[in-house]
């Protein structure tokens, strides 16, 4: 049976490498929707701590003989860590001004930490294999799935819906939006708010800094893994609706699933197919797919 | 005071002959070498081959031969706009007389172009187009190293030679892989051999998944890299991943370079099949050159473009050493003229299209267990001898060839 020239067998494996795609688009999309939607911090350093997760899983594994996962648990500390570094000392200070100082900054940063990695590592990206527990993979009868990519899937959407339920639905999440909303308020409450915003600025690092991680066997590991996906995932980001973090997990995994059918049937725009989205979105509702207008 | 006047006038009469001796503009030779500095290109030519032409002058002996040599640099960012407004730059402003490497092929066409134009000079390494010593060939023009030719003619036909006779195109969607495909299904088909389906990615693609399934379903003996650098790397680790080999299918990656298998590493790369025309290990000379090079850029060992920069900029110098002009057209002309000779690709020629020739190399990279040092990844299987690793001069459809 074949749809539009493709045989079932084929279009099902496509669909399926296109959610495995979406995993990391979602998951990096939430922390940044975590840091935007919440702190109202455009973080373009996102793309580099993405890369700083997975140079420390290789540089654990290189020259400390720690394995991944030990780097799942330690890569996203360390780097959340340089994370809660920026924001105390350099993006706290913004807060008063214009977003635009933010994205400026973050930005800067951006461009100096691959530079830095660039300079030392070179371009062409470095190996970093597989752990043995998820080698091999099963012939699902239409297509053959490697079981990596089969817990990237798994463990993607489980870390992309606890952090939802976190943020919506628990006491601790309360806060936090309150505290986005109306910070003085919220203070006089006796809830320590410039704490908890450097804590959540963190945690949205960490999860860029794990999905590097998880990113590592699969991808290269270089200097420039970031820069490419940064740009796609603020469109991801965009589209979903900019203070919606379900949205933004809904969002990542679609457009991976439309940009899997584009590589299919006009491989060629598969690079473009996510801005074209998100032009539409952007004309037909502004604030995104999940959004509320502020 | 009439013979005052008449021997003040001979002596500066002398004093101009003096100084038409040397017509080089300026003074000064400056070569410009543009590459990609930052991107999926960078180790293959970059910051390395600015090393190389600076380690060409040097072992010119500029200085002490009175000339004045001067090494810019550049990055391309493998956009053709960005090259041509910084080359329009260097020739029109920073009175560059000669650009060099410019990976990226679509670029280098562009370049080709404008050197044309302005009547200076262009040594191609980094880029592979055949076209550039075909319908796009240019007196200011030579085209050092490799080209899709040579590669499509190693590699393609080694492979259809030993049972690889149904293909599976990845190809780069512009136009060094446009120019690959075409060149490598000639030959294939040429040889009895069958294309069964090709795929264009966009430059610069993270995951092969998607396309690897496709070549999956076409049941292909061979899947064909059409691409180079990280696209030919992510393509690589993706084919580990979904089990390809395993299934009964075979890569085969038309334009490998060794910064690429350190990338990947022997475990995944081993037994892959390419054609180079260089390698540091072939002989003492390129092995000494590759000492003197690692130190100079962090430690990494010269690809074949570097060491195509370095052997370009050294004919370059020996020939404004002889004609004693900068001109482009004429040293183009001036190193048609003379046979090469240097210690990483020994002697050689270059012909009317522009096209240098040297002998080709098909490597097969070593088991990780046959490695004894870092970057000691290849067995040479054999030498293709230069006039035939080329192609030949009246298929090309160059203009300049009578």
């Amino acid at each position: 049976m074949d749809i539009f020239g493709i045989p079932i067998q084929a279009l099902m494996g496509q669909l399926l490498i296109g959610l495995i795609n979406g995993s990391f688009y979602a998951l990096l999309s939430l922390g940044l929707a975590v840091i935007f939607g919440l702190l109202n911090i455009i973080n373009f350093t996102h793309g580099a701590q993405y890369m700083l997760g997975a140079f420390c899983a290789y540089l654990m594994l290189t020259k400390l003989g720690i394995g991944y996962w030990w780097a799942l648990a330690i890569a996203p500390v360390v780097v959340g860590a340089t994370g809660v570094l920026i924001e105390r000392l350099m993006l706290s200070k913004l807060y008063k001004l214009d977003h635009l100082y933010g994205l400026l900054l973050t930005f800067g940063l951006a461009l100096i930490i691959q530079g830095i990695f660039r300079n030392e590592y070179g371009s062409s990206g470095l190996p970093y294999a597989i752990p043995e527990a998820l080698r091999g993979g099963n012939n699902l009868g239409f297509m053959f799935l490697p079981n990596y990519r089969a817990w990237v899937v798994g463990a993607s959407l489980v870390i992309c819906l606890s952090t939802w339920y976190v943020i919506e639905r628990t006491k601790l999440g309360a806060y936090l939006r309150a505290a986005t909303e109306n910070p003085a308020l919220v203070q006089s409450f006796g809830v320590n708010v410039p704490r908890m915003i450097t804590l959540t600025y963190g945690f949205g690092v960490a999860l860029a800094a794990l999905a590097g991680v998880m990113a590592a066997p699969i991808y290269q590991v270089s200097p420039q893994m970031g820069a490419d996906l940064i740009i796609v995932v603020f469109a991801v980001v965009v589209i979903g609706g900019m203070g919606s973090i379900m949205g933004s997990i809904i969002t990542g995994f679609g457009l991976g699933v439309i940009e899997g059918l584009t590589k299919v049937f006009y491989p060629e725009a598969s690079n473009t197919v996510i801005f074209i989205i998100m032009a539409i979105v952007l004309l037909i509702r502004p604030a995104g797919l999940f959004g509320t207008q502020k | 005071m009439k013979r005052k006047l008449l021997s003040l006038l001979v002596a500066g009469a002398c004093a101009f002959g003096a100084s038409a001796q040397a017509q080089i503009s300026d003074g000064v030779i400056k070569i410009g070498v543009m590459s990609d500095m930052s991107s999926l290109y960078a180790d293959i030519g970059g910051p390395g081959s600015v090393v190389a032409a600076r380690m060409a002058v040097e072992d010119f002996g500029a200085a002490k031969k009175g000339m004045k040599v001067e090494v810019v640099s550049a990055d391309h960012q493998n956009k053709p706009d960005v090259g041509s407004s910084v080359a329009r730059q260097w020739y029109d402003t920073d009175k560059v007389d000669v650009i060099v490497d410019v990976p990226t092929s679509s670029v280098a066409l562009a370049i080709n172009q404008l050197t044309r134009e302005k009547g200076k000079a262009f040594l191609v390494s980094g880029a592979a187009s055949s076209d550039l010593t075909g319908k796009a060939c240019s007196p200011n023009t030579i085209h050092w190293t490799y080209d899709t030719w040579m590669l499509a003619n190693g590699t393609g036909s080694a492979i259809v030679k030993t049972g690889g006779d149904s293909w599976f195109f990845l190809t780069a969607d512009y136009a060094f892989g446009h120019a690959l495909e075409r060149d490598t299904e000639a030959v294939v088909t040429k040889m009895g051999g069958k294309v069964l389906g090709k795929v264009r990615h966009p430059l610069n693609t993270q995951d092969f998944s998607s396309f690897l399934l496709q070549a999956q379903s076409s049941k292909a003996k061979i899947i064909g890299l059409a691409n180079a650098g990280g696209d030919t790397t992510n393509a690589i680790k993706g084919a580990a991943e979904f089990g390809i080999v395993k299934g009964g299918q075979n890569l085969a990656g038309m334009l490998v370079f060794i910064s690429d298998i350190h990338g990947l590493g022997l475990p995944t790369a081993q037994g892959l099949i390419f054609t180079e025309s260089f390698y540091w290990d072939l002989n003492d000379q390129t092995r000494a050159f590759t000492k003197r090079f690692a130190p100079l850029h962090g430690g990494k060992y010269p690809t074949m473009v570097n060491a195509g920069v370095y052997s370009a900029v050294l004919h370059y110098l020996k020939a404004v050493e002889a004609a004693k002009t900068d001109d482009g057209t004429k040293i183009i002309a001036q190193m048609k003229s003379m046979p090469t000779d240097d210690p990483l690709f020994g002697k050689g020629s270059i012909r009317a299209d522009g096209r240098k020739i040297h002998p080709a190399y098909l490597v097969e990279v070593k088991k990780p267990a046959e490695s004894k040092a870092p970057y000691d990844y290849y067995k040479v299987r054999t030498t293709i001898p230069a006039e035939q690793a080329f192609r030949p001069l009246a298929d090309g459809g160059c203009p300049l060839v009578k």
